[in-house]
């Protein structure tokens, strides 16, 4: 079966390893955090000058000077900083981030990614996904694999404007994982339930197999 | 001593000197950090044709939003506009200028700005529409589109505390833009929560150095919060 929002979100948090510096994106992205592994420790970036996020505020912690870049009210946790907007995309630019996850509308098989535009519908911004996109060391996108008409969301060039260029390296769908590498998707893990021929059928880029893929396995 | 007094007591002296046509750098993240006071003195001011540069453009009825309903912001430069009707309707009549620019790129063309740089390379933007129409360069493998620095006529910030001499301190994250924003007006008013005697704001924790602000006023704010939310605990 498809895995559920939350079910992306747990094999993203995977990806994390002790010691990151993670940035996530809204949406999925921001679920990674309630599926951050036992024993390990991350930091979550927050692009609005927010390193050391921590959970959303009781009543009594309520504050408006506390935000994420989702404006949403948050907390800090201990050893966290606030600094500028300026500090903060120094710090992404600078890749000194080492795991952004963000969602996107298409992805192809050179690493680029479509996430902020549709021709002919209002266009809201970019926000600071393109500077993420461009600085980040380690970028992994979530998404569902294909639109709910059945149209693959993985493919061989994008149709939207583009956010960032060859820069998507790994690539978490409700069906697969897949990384992004020489021009081609390779198919690294796959739903449980979910066969190798179904995700072919709804990858329209070059898809490489190797071997056996194993199911995702969550603990 | 009084050319350090950069106290002013009144909206109208805050903002003395903004004409039409004019470029307003505001500081905020949606309304966190937004100088509320300076922006309802530019709407009683009827001031039009603003160019105005900052990350968002308010919500319907707060913060830079207000500017829109007598139509007086001809251009906005800024990251994200989602969050407001009006500014939908007069974009899509065409009432109003947009230039979207990523977030980080804004910011560092207002650091820029105020430090006297004209324009950087950076990769954010390659290869998209951003980048169109703008000079490129590939520097050591990498590919970078040159982006122009930001100045304005004005900037007005949010800050927590200030001296007489114009020394800012941010609060928590309603500093966001407001740092840089400050650097890259050629008069900066800083509307602060608090004016604090001389001497009382540690010289290493200052985070704006009053050179750059021209004018503080204590202001009142609200603070409305965007996205309200909250644990049980």
């Amino acid at each position: 079966m498809a895995l559920s929002r939350e079910q992306v979100a747990m094999r993203v948090a995977q990806e994390l390893q002790d010691g990151y510096y993670v940035n996530l994106g809204i949406g999925i992205p921001t679920l990674v955090a309630n599926y951050v592994p036992a024993g390990i420790e991350v930091m979550l970036q927050s692009e609005n000058g927010l390193l050391g996020m921590g959970p959303y505020p009781t009543e009594a912690e309520l504050d408006a000077d506390m935000i994420n870049a989702g404006k949403e009210t948050v907390t800090a946790i201990k050893g966290a900083a606030i600094f500028s907007s300026a500090e903060s995309f120094a710090m992404i630019r600078g890749g000194h981030v080492d795991l952004t996850v963000l969602g996107a509308f298409e992805v192809d098989q050179n690493g680029n990614i479509a996430s902020w535009m549709i021709p002919g519908k209002l266009v809201k911004g970019m926000g600071g996904a393109m500077d993420l996109v461009a600085g980040a060391q380690n970028i992994v996108v979530t998404m569902t694999h294909a639109d709910k008409y059945g149209n693959s969301k993985l493919l061989s060039d994008c149709t939207l404007p583009l956010t960032g260029v060859g820069c998507v390296k790994k690539i978490v769908t409700d069906l697969a994982v897949l990384e992004v590498r020489e021009g081609a998707f390779h198919l690294l893990e796959r739903a449980p339930g979910i066969s190798v021929e179904e995700i072919q059928q709804k990858t329209a880029g070059k898809l490489v197999i190797t071997g056996d893929i194993p199911e995702m396995v969550f603990n | 001593m009084a050319g350090f007094n950069k106290v002013v007591h009144s909206y109208e002296d805050a903002m003395a000197g903004l004409q039409d046509g004019m470029t307003v750098i505001a500081g905020g993240f949606g309304l966190c950090g937004i100088p509320e006071g300076l922006i309802a003195r530019i709407k009683e001011m009827k001031t039009k044709d603003l160019t105005v540069v900052s990350n968002n453009c308010g919500v319907d009825g707060f913060g830079l939003g207000i500017l829109l309903e007598d139509r007086q912001i001809k251009k906005m430069v800024a990251s994200y506009v989602g969050e407001n009707a009006l500014f939908e309707k007069q974009l899509l009549n065409g009432e109003l200028e947009v230039e979207l620019t990523p977030q980080g790129t804004l910011a560092e063309k207002m650091r820029a700005g105020g430090a006297g740089i004209p324009a950087f390379f950076t990769a954010t933007g390659y290869g998209t529409p951003v980048a169109e129409g703008k000079e490129t360069r590939e520097i050591d493998g990498r590919h970078y589109v040159l982006e122009p620095a930001i100045t304005g006529d004005f900037a007005i910030v949010r800050a927590w505390k200030a001296d007489r001499y114009g020394n800012l301190v941010f609060r928590h994250t309603s500093m966001n833009f407001n740092p840089m924003a400050a650097t890259a007006g050629k008069i900066t008013v800083a509307e602060v929560e608090e004016i604090v005697e001389q001497g009382e704001l540690d010289p290493s924790q200052i985070h704006t150095p009053g050179i750059y602000v021209q004018r503080v006023i204590k202001g009142n704010f609200e603070k409305r919060i965007e996205r309200r939310m909250v644990r049980q605990g």
